[in-house]
């Protein structure tokens, strides 16, 4: 255990707890979307339409969406932390993923919500 | 115990070759280098082709059906047995993880049986899924 002075700087705890919570909730939705499309067999246009039409769905949808941003990204962080060592290079690299992730959410939000 | 207290040379550099071949990686970080591997392959490209899938599949009927042919591909099924197996991977894995942090299965045994029962779980769940897409 290393002793480390606190000094109002965050460690990571927030980081590692906000990416299990985010696995809990896409684990949950998967378990929920499998079940949802082997009970609604066989998947027609109008069932899938239908389906992403409703209040709950695309609500569960969008928290899959979100997780999976905040918990990509903790984890795109660690692994350019650990493989990328010119800080340029990094920091490039981090604003790339931000911005992929970022566009992703707003692609899911406008697929869901148009 | 001369020849062991001799001094080392450190760093010790690794060719890829030795990474690859020489080094013989336990099951626990077989499963950790992929879950690494996998995570990163599903924020790109798999999330975006499935936000695609998505996208176009929800727009409209014929878009729906052009998905529907789109997935004869031999190529597409390629790509979606290998998101299918990277999903399945950092799904079983994430929860093997999960169950480590509350330190369950943290002892040397159960974390070997436990890694390669992720290993296999996920390549029988990639088969399973897999053989319904074709």
């Amino acid at each position: 255990m290393v002793k480390r002075l606190v000094v109002g700087a965050h460690y990571g705890l927030r980081d590692w707890l906000a990416q299990r919570i985010t696995a809990a909730i896409m684990a949950a939705y998967t378990l929920l979307a499998l079940g949802v499309v082997l009970t609604h067999q066989p998947i027609t246009y109008a069932v899938w339409k239908d389906l992403f039409a409703r209040g709950w769905m695309r609500g569960a949808t969008l928290l899959f969406i979100v997780s999976l941003a905040w918990h990509a990204w903790v984890g795109a962080r660690d692994i350019l932390m650990d493989y990328v060592k010119p800080d340029g290079l990094r920091l490039a690299l981090q604003v790339f993923a931000i911005l992929l992730l970022a566009g992703y959410l707003v692609w899911g939000a406008q697929i869901l919500f148009r | 115990m001369a020849s062991a207290s001799a001094k080392k040379i450190r760093p010790k550099y690794l060719s890829l070759p030795a990474i690859l071949f020489q080094i013989r990686l336990p099951a626990p970080g077989l499963v950790s280098i992929l879950h690494r591997i996998s995570g990163a392959l599903l924020v790109l490209p798999f999330a975006a082709w499935a936000l695609y899938l998505l996208d176009t599949s929800l727009r409209s009927e014929s878009g729906f059906e052009a998905i529907r042919s789109y997935f004869q591909l031999p190529l597409v099924k390629l790509g979606m047995l290998l998101f299918i197996w990277a999903y399945c991977h950092h799904f079983c894995a994430g929860i093997r993880y999960l169950f480590l942090d509350i330190d369950v299965g943290i002892e040397l045994r159960p974390a070997r049986i436990s890694s390669f029962a992720v290993l296999l779980v996920s390549l029988a769940l990639t088969a399973i899924l897999g053989a319904k897409l074709w």
